[in-house]
């Protein structure tokens, strides 16, 4: 029986518009055991991306809790959360989201220069190009690594933004809709990838509105109304 | 590190940034060049009015000058704080030169006690040449070395061996200048006469009649002419004091002068030196009260050399006050463009920001990447800034020349003012603060912008347009 690593408690989460406001999670409890590939599926609207950036500590609940590995993220101070973010979970979004300005490989290597001053860089640079490399090769992008984001197609991007997610060996990563503006055959080989990296060991939460998709993972839990239903 | 790449990239990669870097290098252009040309005038103006007066001043508003000066001399030789004193005539008369005839300021000066109180003789446009040698020997820069004059007592001792004594006039009394700025061939100095012709002022304050006139008249010839680029240049004609004592009637009994310049020791401060000089006075005013004619002291004040010319430096400095105004309305523009620009940059890359947070980027690092954008582009825009403000001052003077042959441009009128070229001397620590302020105006403008870059909700930004 393998350990949980993440395990929300009671999330609420609404959203004002003007007048009205949006209930959108209403005391959601999901638990994720390490090693696990979870498809989180739902409606357009169901609050997937909502709940997907709450574990990931990008956004917070209005109440209820986050624990991963046993530890509350409300107990966190904003510096942990930042390292949380760098070290421990991996982000994957629909539209890829690398930064224009760097290429591909210094996207990739991107979250370990974050962690890390000028002089602490200069000392693990080549370390983490290789990594960086390493996971690229391991993609297929070996011969892209000086290439602009914009010179990529869209699966292309898609596994360059995975590899930056996996540079640091997070605990977990999470994807939102990562297929979810890729062709059927391309997403499929992005779904394969995953596949793949579950295989490894990888602990992965996947967010998507397609049931196709959805069952290439090994536990689907479905986002209705706010909560869970298995 | 990824702070100062991604701030590098956003300065080399989005063409908004180019603006900024633009608008501070043109800013910093303008301000150095300006800067550079108009306080270096400035400066120079100042010091030349500091050397050709001397330290301090006593003089009488009156025409008819203040008695017993040679008694205040005397106590003034024994002060430790002064170095030099010299006591000078002023006044007005008509001046009659070959070509015209017009109403000058006569300076009466004893040329040894004189040079060494102001800087006198270093204005003198024909530096070097022996009282008998003939002017007509020289080119027009004066620039063939002789001996030199055996002693400044001897610069009203004409250069040809004529009875006449010598005066000297002011440059532009006596010369033309051409729109080049330079003055035309000189004529030909011994035999230029010239007439002066004065009202003598009696210690009453009225006119002396000299038989049935009431003027005194004597001629001269001309011994040099002073190039001072302060107003001396057209309005002052210098001959001996003795000369120009007895034309304006300042010779009779009590003798009478209208000035006394004086030059401080090395190290005196010169405001100290003034009230030290002005409580002398007073004493020896007081103490002289029943003399005859001491009326005439209610009319004298003592002054520093700034108080003394404030009429002429008030307009220089008026002048400078006004520039740094304009200076610091250009620092508020480039505050405000780069604000403008790094706004445009924060709204244009929120993307980046949710995509830096996601990855663990702090809200400290996020504004570090736009304040250290600003700081680059601070650094890099005063760079450019600098380098074509460098390039134009050099030129400065070829460029104002050719606007002038091609266009009959020209910034300063030289028929109308009295500077030769252009100063384009950059003074390094003017540089240094022109640089430092561009920096700091990028920083403040970025302040904001970089500040909302740091609160921005990563959520949001991440979010794809939603319909
Ligand atoms: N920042 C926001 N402001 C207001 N409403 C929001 C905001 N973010 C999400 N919502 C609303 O919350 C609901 C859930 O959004 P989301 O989690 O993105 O859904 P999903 O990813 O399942 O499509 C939607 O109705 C959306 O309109
Ligand atoms: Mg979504």
């Amino acid at each position: 029986m393998s350990k949980s690593i993440i395990k929300a408690a009671g999330l609420f989460k609404s959203y004002k518009m003007g007048a009205t406001s949006v209930d959108v999670l209403r005391g959601l409890e999901l638990t994720i055991k390490k090693g696990e590939f979870v498809a989180i599926i739902g409606s357009s609207g169901s609050g997937k991306s909502t709940l997907l950036h709450i574990l990931g500590s990008l956004d917070r609940p209005d109440s209820g809790d986050v624990f991963f590995d046993d530890e509350n993220l409300n107990g966190f101070s904003s510096r942990r959360l930042n390292k949380f973010r760098n070290k421990e979970v991996g982000f994957v979004f629909q539209f890829y989201h690398l930064l224009d300005e760097l290429d591909v490989l210094e996207n990739v290597y991107l979250p370990s220069m974050v962690s890390r001053s000028i002089i602490g860089w200069f000392g693990f640079k080549t370390q983490a190009r290789q990594r960086a490399a390493g996971l690229l090769e391991r993609f297929g992008l070996a011969d892209r690594l000086t290439h602009k984001p914009y010179q990529l197609s869209g699966g292309e991007r898609q596994r360059v933004a995975i590899a930056r997610a996996l540079m640091n060996e997070p605990q977990v990563l999470l994807a939102d809709e990562p297929t979810g503006n890729l062709d059927w055959q391309t997403g499929n080989d992005i779904l394969n990838v995953f596949t793949e990296l579950n295989k490894a060991g990888q602990t992965i939460i996947m967010v998507t509105h397609d049931q196709r998709i959805a069952q290439k993972a090994g536990r689907v839990i479905t986002l209705v109304d706010g909560r869970i239903t298995d | 590190m990824y702070k100062i790449i991604l701030a590098f990239r956003y300065l080399l990669k989005r063409r908004i940034s180019y603006f900024a870097l633009f608008a501070v290098a043109l800013c910093v252009f303008v301000v150095l060049v300006v800067m550079t040309v108009l306080s270096s005038l400035t400066a120079d103006f100042k010091e030349k009015t500091h050397r050709i007066t001397g330290d301090c001043v006593i003089s009488s508003r009156s025409l008819a000058g203040f008695p017993y000066y040679e008694d205040f001399l005397k106590t003034l030789e024994k002060q430790d704080i002064v170095e030099a004193v010299s006591p000078v005539i002023k006044s007005y008369a008509i001046v009659k030169t070959p070509q015209n005839e017009q109403t000058l300021k006569i300076v009466g000066i004893d040329p040894c006690s004189h040079n060494r109180t102001t800087g006198f003789s270093d204005f003198l446009y024909y530096k070097n040449f022996t009282p008998l040698e003939k002017v007509a020997d020289f080119n027009s820069d004066g620039k063939k070395t002789l001996t030199g004059y055996p002693d400044a007592g001897s610069i009203f001792t004409p250069a040809s061996d004529t009875n006449m004594p010598a005066v000297i006039a002011g440059i532009a009394v006596m010369f033309d200048r051409n729109s080049g700025g330079k003055y035309n061939a000189p004529i030909s100095l011994p035999t230029t006469e010239i007439t002066i012709t004065s009202f003598p002022i009696t210690a009453k304050g009225t006119l002396e009649r000299a038989g049935t006139s009431v003027v005194a008249s004597k001629t001269f010839v001309l011994g040099n002419v002073v190039q001072t680029g302060c107003s001396a240049d057209w309005e002052n004609i210098y001959l001996s004091f003795n000369d120009a004592q007895n034309l304006c009637g300042l010779a009779g009994e009590p003798k009478r002068a209208n000035a006394i310049h004086i030059k401080f020791s090395k190290g005196v401060d010169i405001n100290k030196g003034c009230a030290k000089i002005d409580s002398l006075w007073r004493e020896f005013a007081g103490q002289n009260k029943d003399l005859a004619y001491s009326n005439l002291f209610k009319n004298v004040s003592v002054q520093n050399w700034r108080d003394y010319n404030r009429t002429t430096i008030a307009v220089a400095e008026t002048q400078q006050a006004l520039m740094i105004i304009v200076f610091a309305m250009i620092g508020v523009i480039t505050v405000f463009i780069v604000f403008v620009v790094f706004y445009m940059i924060v709204c244009h890359k929120s993307r980046d920001i949710g995509i830096l947070k996601s990855v663990g980027a702090s809200n400290g690092d996020l504004m570090a990447v736009f304040m250290v954008f600003a700081f680059l582009t601070g650094l890099l825009g005063s760079a450019i800034g600098s380098l074509a403000g460098w390039r134009f001052l050099v030129h400065i003077n070829q460029i104002e020349g050719w606007l002038f042959r091609h266009f009959n441009f020209q910034l300063w009128d030289r028929t109308i003012y009295a500077i030769g070229d252009i100063p384009n001397k950059i003074d390094l620590s003017v540089l240094a603060i022109i640089i430092l302020s561009a920096i700091a105006a990028c920083l403040l403008g970025a302040f904001i912008p970089s500040r909302q870059a740091a609160k921005t909700d990563a959520v949001k930004t991440l979010q794809v347009n939603r319909l």
